[in-house]
């Protein structure tokens, strides 16, 4: 299996992913230039985190126009596979590829932190091994995170069982005081109706080596790893 | 032209001095670049003869002062690129765009060597927490160091904070930048090859930050300092990052021989310092220069507008360097090349409209500044503190210093900032220093900025001596060994006579203790005029000192690691409160003596601590240092989440115990059956050793004087900076 890095102009943590895939992780991976058109030969592409355009007028927003978006909104049409984390997340919102948009944060300042977080569905292509209920501790690092969405998409998120991360205390309670950023729902991350799109806030790349303090964001590139293999 | 040379800055003689050397009237483009080039914060006309006895060799040294970062080898074929500037002018007068330009300046700095910048640290000094302006500071520069440092992508992983009144209305912003880089692709801001081309990379240039060397950072504030806004620069990180891609891009590539940044004196000081490091001539065209808006040459020569950068290239390689620009979407545009003679020909639509020769803009006035030992260092530092009556309750005093503004939580700043992007950072910010692997080696490095600017004003030779020590003990209790030093020398105005005193004496302690410590002098920034309405700063030498730890297994943070552990003192406590925090916080007091430095005990202590910490002996390390044991007791304590038991000595008043600032000391842990072998090492180079008590429970116990829950004392530090903040 392939990964494709996507690199928007001001991406920044598109060499943390190739790292971590890479490096740590063994996989084959490219980085993919904003203007490419042909996605054909990846299996899965990784928004990464960033300011994509600077996040000049809002998070994602000038990113969505961006070349490469189009073909890779047939991408995950086809059915393949798509993670966007923080920057890559705001960015898969602003294009429609998952409902819902992002506020600023609460306190309006930027919140970099390890933050825990329960996994809600476990039967996913990228969380099957885990287990449901458990909680991960990964860092956030972003200004624009406060999830929002109307009423009936939370409704259909819910109950597709689309929600699967929120953040949590240790012990794994949703709680008001868990939350870092004001999301709806305590949301941080969300699939589409095919799962194969997934958006979250938290940065798994910064929690996949012992060095850097945590190994929790493991489990998501291995279960994509696994179940695209 | 009188009224224009004094409006630029420029003095009377300095006036003659440039008649002199063109031989007849400068245009008014040419005394632009004159005063600009020649203004204290380019020129560095008062302190150049002063700096020169700072040592900077070291045969690990690949480039010393003089360029735009110093660079040291660390071995494997890789280098580390680091210096440290000022951005206190216009961050007083616009606290958001001052201190995100001041992040994009030394970012530039950094990547202009031809390397990938990998951390930040910033180093911040604020007025009165009570003021509103002081909120209104602190809350501004702090969003602007985020809101630029966050975009590029670069990590900021540490620095310092502290609040004394005389910053009320001239805080200090400090930034300091590391790189690291393939030793091969070290590139220097030498214009060479007659010839070659010039090319100007990254923003349009406009009229923001007209003159902001000569009038920001020239000149001291007073109730004008509103209507400088507008020389304040506007910062766009997006252009930043994608100036860092692209320039690291073209040197991956070999298509440029020299880069230079544009930063104060923006084309002047570009073009003059290559050219005259590169000993040749510059030919520049300012029609050339992609404008924001209509302009005329004399403003395009000066205007300080961000995010820009010079190349020379060979002429035939011209195309490929536009073709990687324009991947990255930056503007490249050849403005220029390279000629022959000591000649800076500045045209405009084929006309010259100026001709100067660059060595002379780029050497400068040199001045011999009067120095007079101000009369207040009698009153203050020989003031008697024998007759101080210390309180009874011990518990109380701890709290009061642990909620204090300079010691309690950072944590409302360093969450802020993006701390772990390029996944280097292994320790974050809160510990002693920080620390950042290098990604496919076993090596860290060790990075933290230290000045007590109080110890400073006491004494300006011992407390900048003191200064070297602390930022060589924080990266030593990191487990590292102290490479070299970068420095922000931030002090008033050097034209009085007991300002000068207290510069010249300062950078004498630093040299001093340098060649002590063996530790080059790399790079560095003065800044002056810090002062306001007449009232100068503390004389504030900011001190970023970088170690490498060889296996990065040996790295340490201050946190108790674990119940069951020895607690070691290494060092000596002595009865030294002498501008401490105890005496400024519970006493209103900044007087007094500094502590005593001993360097021969202090380079002992922290061999005996790297060599314990590689033995595996010593498990936490913390450097003491304001607010003394009891503070750094209830920092390790928290940092842990775990308690301590500690006894107390007999033999003085438990306030020296407890609160002396002590230099030369250590607070670590160790397994109690590595103790005997720690003791041993300690005997034998000196040190003095001693057990204070074991890590248990959840309670720091000091004797029977305090005894605090861990949890309350760690929720009272997060509490009271919220409060300082919210007012």
């Amino acid at each position: 299996m392939k990964f494709g890095v996507v690199v928007f102009p001001g991406s920044n943590c598109e060499a943390d992913c190739f790292y971590v895939l890479n490096e740590v992780l063994g996989a084959d991976v490219e980085y993919v230039w904003h203007a490419e058109k042909d996605l054909g030969r990846y299996d899965c592409l990784v928004l990464p985190g960033g300011f994509s355009y600077g996040d000049y007028l809002r998070a994602g927003a000038i990113a969505r126009f961006s070349p490469v978006m189009e073909a890779l909104k047939e991408f995950g049409e086809r059915g393949k596979f798509i993670i966007g984390i923080c920057n890559g997340f705001q960015v898969l919102l602003e294009a429609g590829l998952l409902p819902g948009a992002m506020l600023w944060n609460e306190s309006l300042h930027f919140i970099c932190r390890f933050v825990h977080l329960r996994l809600e569905n476990d039967s996913t292509p990228w969380t099957h091994r885990g287990s449901k209920g458990m909680v991960l501790r990964i860092p956030i690092a972003h200004q624009q995170g406060n999830y929002y969405a109307d009423e009936k998409t939370l409704r259909e998120l819910e109950e597709g069982g689309r929600v699967i991360l929120r953040y949590c205390d240790p012990s794994g309670e949703v709680t008001r005081e868990a939350n870092p950023n004001g999301s709806v729902g305590n949301i941080a991350g969300i699939c589409n109706e095919g799962f194969n799109v997934f958006g979250l806030m938290p940065h798994p790349e910064r929690a996949s080596e012992e060095v850097l303090g945590s190994t929790d964001g493991l489990v998501i590139w291995r279960s994509i790893m696994e179940h695209i293999s | 032209m009188a009224e224009l040379y004094e409006e630029l800055g420029l003095t009377e003689s300095e006036y003659r001095d440039i008649v002199r050397i063109l031989g007849r009237e400068p245009n008014k483009v040419e005394l632009g670049m004159y005063s600009l080039m020649w203004s204290e914060h380019c020129s560095y006309k008062s302190s150049k003869t002063i700096l020169a006895q700072l040592p900077t060799r070291a045969s690990y040294v690949l480039q010393g002062p003089g360029e735009n970062a110093g660079v040291i080898d660390i071995g494997g074929g890789l280098a580390v690129a680091f210096k440290m500037e000022s951005h206190n002018h216009p961050s007083a007068v616009e606290p958001y765009q001052g201190a995100a330009t001041g992040v994009g300046g030394i970012v530039r700095d950094i990547f202009t060597m031809g390397a990938r910048p990998i951390a930040c640290l910033d180093p911040l000094r604020f007025g009165n927490p009570a003021k509103r302006r002081t909120r209104y500071l602190l809350t501004g520069v702090v969003a602007g160091i985020a809101g630029y440092g966050n975009c590029i992508g670069v990590p900021t992983v540490g620095g310092d904070l502290y609040f004394e009144d005389c910053y009320d209305e001239n805080p200090l912003v400090n930034v300091m930048c590391i790189g690291i880089l393939p030793k091969e692709r070290l590139v220097r801001g030498v214009a060479r090859g007659v010839g070659n081309a010039v090319v100007l990379i990254g923003n349009r240039t406009g009229r923001d930050g007209i003159g902001g060397a000569s009038i920001l950072a020239s000149q001291e504030f007073d109730e004008r300092s509103e209507e400088k806004r507008p020389s304040v620069q506007v910062g766009d990180p997006f252009t930043e990052k994608l100036l860092i891609e692209a320039c690291l891009e073209l040197l991956d590539k070999g298509l440029i021989l020299g880069l230079q940044d544009l930063g104060a004196a923006g084309l002047s000081c570009a073009c003059s310092e290559t050219a005259a490091r590169g000993g040749v001539g510059m030919r520049i065209h300012l029609d050339r220069v992609p404008l924001r808006e209509e302009m005329e040459p004399f403003e395009i020569v000066i205007s300080e507008s961000q995010e820009r950068m010079l190349a020379v290239a060979e002429p035939q390689k011209v195309e490929e360097v536009m073709a990687v620009c324009h991947k990255w979407g930056l503007n490249a545009v050849v403005i220029g090349e390279v000629i022959e003679g000591d000649r800076l020909e500045v045209y405009w639509y084929g006309e010259k409209v100026a001709e100067v020769p660059p060595s002379t803009l780029a050497s400068g006035p040199v001045y011999d500044r009067a120095a007079e030992r101000p009369s207040y260092l009698d009153q203050v530092a020989g003031a008697d503190l024998s007759g101080l009556k210390h309180p009874d309750d011990m518990e109380d005093v701890l709290i009061r210093l642990i909620t204090s503004p300079n010691l309690c939580s950072r944590r409302w700043v360093y969450e802020q900032y993006d701390h772990m992007v390029q996944l280097n950072t292994v320790v974050y910010p809160g510990s002693d220093a920080a620390v950042l692997r290098i990604k496919g080696t076993s090596k860290g490095i060790a990075v933290s900025c230290d000045c007590n600017s109080r110890y400073v004003y006491l004494d300006p030779y011992l407390g900048t001596q003191i200064a070297v020590a602390e930022a060589a003990r924080n990266v030593v209790a990191s487990g590292a060994v102290p490479m070299a030093l970068t420095n922000c020398l931030n002090f008033g105005s050097p034209e009085r006579p007991d300002i000068f005193y207290q510069f010249k004496e300062a950078v004498r302690g630093l040299a001093d203790a340098a060649r002590s410590f063996e530790i080059p002098v790399v790079s560095g920034n003065v800044s002056f005029y810090n002062e306001s309405f007449g009232m100068a700063v503390y004389p504030t030498p900011v001190v970023g000192m970088v170690g490498l730890i060889g296996n990065l297994n040996h790295r340490r943070t201050l946190a108790f690691p674990g119940e069951g552990l020895a607690i070691v003192l290494l060092g000596k406590t002595r009865e030294e409160i002498g501008g401490s925090e105890y005496l400024k916080v519970i006493h209103g007091m900044v007087v007094g003596r500094p502590p005593a430095l001993d360097l021969e005990l202090e380079k002992a202590a922290q061999a005996v601590c790297i060599e314990g910490i590689r033995r595996g002996w010593i498990l936490s390390a913390h450097d003491l240092s304001e607010g003394g044991m009891a503070v750094a007791l209830a920092e390790c304590c928290c940092a842990g989440k775990v308690g301590a038991r500690v006894d107390l000595d007999d033999g003085m008043h438990p306030v020296f115990w407890l609160f002396s600032e002590s230099q030369s000391r250590f607070l670590v842990t160790s397994r109690p059956e590595d103790l005997d072998e720690l003791r041993g090492l300690a005997e034998s180079r000196g040190v003095p050793f001693r057990v204070l008590g074991k890590t248990i429970g959840d309670r720091l116990v000091i004797g029977d004087l305090v005894d605090l829950p861990v949890e309350e004392i760690a929720n009272l530090r997060e509490e009271a900076f919220l409060k300082l903040v919210e007012g």
